[in-house]
């Protein structure tokens, strides 16, 4: 993991110390809300329906046990004993007070964790593959770079009153787990034509109102052109988005509006009109000493198969099944990645109590390298475990609540705080999303049913990435009454695809059954139990399934 | 309101005409990017400074001919959150070379200030009392950054490579 230098330190304290300023001016009244309202959000502090919320940055996902016992210490002195983990790999807390949140982000620069750019018009926390370093199919580690990006995006002076938000994903493998299409900017890294590992750059997808899988403006970027073909799309996009509508703000409707051809132009044009001294280059050596802290752990030589493993898999379903559906191949034999999904039937997903985080720590530090990812399915990741140590693993688990076993199924469910917490939202989402998970409530029938992604939004912003899901659901508000959307076909991986609204809303305790007879009805026509539900719903249309969805009474 | 030029409150002695209506014989003036670019011959032969406004839908790059006779160009904050004259700011510094002032106008906020410096701008209206108080407090408020712009501060990059390179040659 990367570690401080004096200066990442420096800046994070007087970072911290900046906003202890702002805080206290606004307290005192110098400062009108209307004018510490952007402040504070370029440091992830939102109002929200209750109290101020506090997003705090997980850099790609990347934490360690320090890290993660200090921010269950800041959920048990600072909230309430909880905190949320998010889609953009980050943590939220929900009852914060603003005279605290100085003193949070002091101790959070204490392990090197801060808040900076978690919200507002700026480029946010970029996010990456929570498999990175450990799955078997990327080209490098992207985490090189994407520390690189956060720290050139910290405090970017010329872009940091954009038009909207902005967020980078980066992945490097075949498989996308970073759903790059769906990104501001998603960078894929590949090799071209003579085996030079680049990135792809893929701009303009997003969610939101108007979701767009991104297209891609160049197939393949050189890496020492990283930065500054980063800023030739940010000056284009600085310059030239919207900003009469923030509805219509987000690159996407740049790109979209100008139309592919004449957005690249204009970026090529801005690349290729940079001065020498315009260019962002690092040195090879910083380059080198950022990648070092990403070097792969010294893996023990082990033998791909383990005997406790095995003996832990025969001995309950429960074993079994959990280790069918949580662990995921590793790349070096004898070793495993281990996916703690905060998925329990009936909690809110993503949320983690202080001893939960605390029960991470331990585990991660014992037996996982001390490496802990948060993935954008608002899960836990332990990227490198022994399978000699995965049934202490699990039992550990197991005692803190976290033995969930769901993970890529039907119950793992992503979705927003929703009307519960966000001054946004038109309909509650976590009770949409307990009562779904209680279709899943019988582990034989999930497991039969297989791959599912199913997401939940509170309104159209989108928060629960709707429109990503195989199944997605959309809160909506009619007359002061929720009602529900269904939407089919989404998926957020290297085939991404921007889900089709079906038809009318379902009240809320419509979805729930609703969602069962699409489920049965997948079930009667796939070709066989190797055949997964979004396999078979491009195979035969979504027409059956909608019939299913309206079927009630 | 104050006008701050490198930090300290000055006398404006810059006024803006309107297009279409005539220039006062004396005294350094501000006209639109419009006027200049089809009045420059004669805005040029006058023996005062010249100094050109810059809407936010402007190209700088329409200056470049003429910079090095250009006194003063001004940016425009319609709302603070507006950030475009940022990039123009960059664009006429890192791009173009201007060396003139370059002069912020509109909602100008003291927490937006180090953006400004570090972007290209020498001097800003703001509304604030104590102006020069407010600006060397948020001037110098951080003082490591990644990023070069257009200001001439060591980044943390060069200070990372100068430390390894110090280290190599001991």
């Amino acid at each position: 993991m990367y570690r401080y230098d004096e200066f990442d330190d420096t800046l994070v304290r007087e970072r911290a110390k900046q906003f202890r300023g702002q805080v206290e001016r606004r307290l005192k009244g110098e400062l009108k809300e209307e004018h510490f309202k952007p402040l504070r959000l370029q440091n992830g502090v939102y109002l929200q329906l209750h109290a101020y919320m506090l997003r705090v940055a997980i850099p790609y996902g990347q934490l360690n046990a320090k890290k993660m016992r200090q921010l269950a210490m800041v959920a048990d002195v600072y909230d309430k004993g909880y905190a949320h983990f998010t889609t953009r790999q980050n943590v939220q807390y929900n009852w914060i007070k603003l005279a605290d949140m100085p003193d949070v982000l002091d101790v959070l620069a204490d392990v090197e964790m801060h808040a900076i750019q978690t919200s507002g018009n700026c480029i946010r926390n970029v996010t990456s593959d929570h498999l990175a370093g450990a799955n078997l199919d990327e080209i490098e580690d992207p985490r090189t770079w994407c520390e690189i990006i956060r720290q050139w995006s910290t405090f970017h002076p010329e872009f940091s009153s954009l038009p909207r938000k902005f967020k980078i994903a980066v992945t490097a493998g075949e498989t996308d787990r970073a759903a790059v299409r769906v990104h501001d900017i998603g960078l894929h890294m590949k090799k071209n034509a003579e085996g030079n590992v680049g990135f792809e750059f893929i701009v303009g997808g997003g969610l939101g109102r108007t979701p767009f899988v991104g297209p891609t403006v160049r197939e393949w970027v050189a890496k020492e052109d990283l930065l500054s073909y980063l800023e030739a799309n940010m000056r284009v996009y600085n310059r030239h988005g919207r900003r009469d509508n923030k509805y219509k703000a987000r690159i996407k409707i740049l790109v979209s509006e100008l139309g592919l051809e004449e957005y690249r132009r204009e970026v090529e044009e801005e690349f290729a009109a940079q001065n020498t001294w315009e260019k962002v280059v690092l040195p090879q050596e910083e380059i080198d000493r950022i990648t070092a802290y990403f070097a792969p752990p010294k893996f023990e030589t082990l033998p791909a198969t383990s005997a406790a493993f095995e003996a832990f898999k025969a001995e309950s379903r429960e074993h079994a099944r959990w280790a069918k559906n949580n662990l995921r191949t590793h790349r070096a034999p004898g070793y495993t990645s281990v996916h703690i999904a905060l998925k329990q039937q009936g909690e809110a997903p993503g949320d983690a109590t202080s001893d939960q985080m605390r029960a991470m720590a331990d585990i991660g530090e014992r037996y996982g390298v001390d490496d802990i990812r948060v993935a954008h399915e608002q899960d836990v990741v332990l990227p490198h475990v022994k399978l000699d140590d995965v049934p202490a693993v699990y039992a550990a688990l197991k005692a803190a609540g976290l033995h969930a076993s769901n993970a890529g199924l039907g119950s793992d469910i992503i979705a927003c705080p929703g009307l519960d917490y966000c001054n946004l939202s038109n309909a509650r989402s976590i009770s949409v999303a307990n009562e779904i998970q209680a279709v899943f409530a019988d582990p034989e029938f999930e497991d039969e049913v297989g791959t599912l992604h199913v997401n939940v939004s509170g309104c159209i912003n989108a928060c629960g990435h709707h429109h990503v899901g195989h199944i997605g659901i959309l809160g909506v508000d009619k007359k002061g009454e929720e009602f529900y959307q269904v939407l089919f076909g989404g998926r957020a991986d290297e085939k991404a695809t921007i889900a089709t609204i079906q038809g009318p809303g379902l009240k809320h305790e419509e979805v729930a059954p609703a969602i069962r007879r699409v489920i049965d009805t997948y079930l009667s026509l796939r070709r066989d139990g190797g055949e997964k539900f979004i396999d078979t719903m491009s195979r035969v249309g979504q027409a059956p399934f909608k019939e299913a969805l309206y079927a009630a009474a | 309101m104050p006008l701050l030029k490198d930090g300290k409150v000055i006398d404006d002695v810059w006024a803006f005409v309107e297009d279409g209506h005539e220039l006062s014989p004396g005294g350094c003036v501000i006209v639109s990017l419009g006027r200049f670019l089809s009045e420059h011959d004669q805005l040029l032969a006058r023996n005062h400074s010249i100094g050109v406004r810059l809407l936010n839908s402007d190209d700088p790059a329409l200056l470049s001919p003429f910079l090095d006779q250009i006194h003063l160009v001004e940016l425009q904050f319609p709302k603070y959150t507006d950030g475009r004259a940022l990039s123009q700011s960059q664009l006429l510094r890192r791009r173009h070379g201007y060396k003139g002032e370059i002069r912020a106008t509109g909602q100008v906020l003291r927490d937006q200030l180090r953006l400004m410096i570090r972007s290209g701008f020498d001097a800003m209206i703001i509304d604030e009392a104590d102006a020069e108080g407010v600006y060397e407090f948020s001037a110098h408020e951080l003082s490591e950054f990644y990023q070069s712009a257009a200001d001439t501060s060591d980044t943390i990059f060069v200070k990372r490579q100068r430390a390894r390179q110090s280290k190599a040659a001991e």
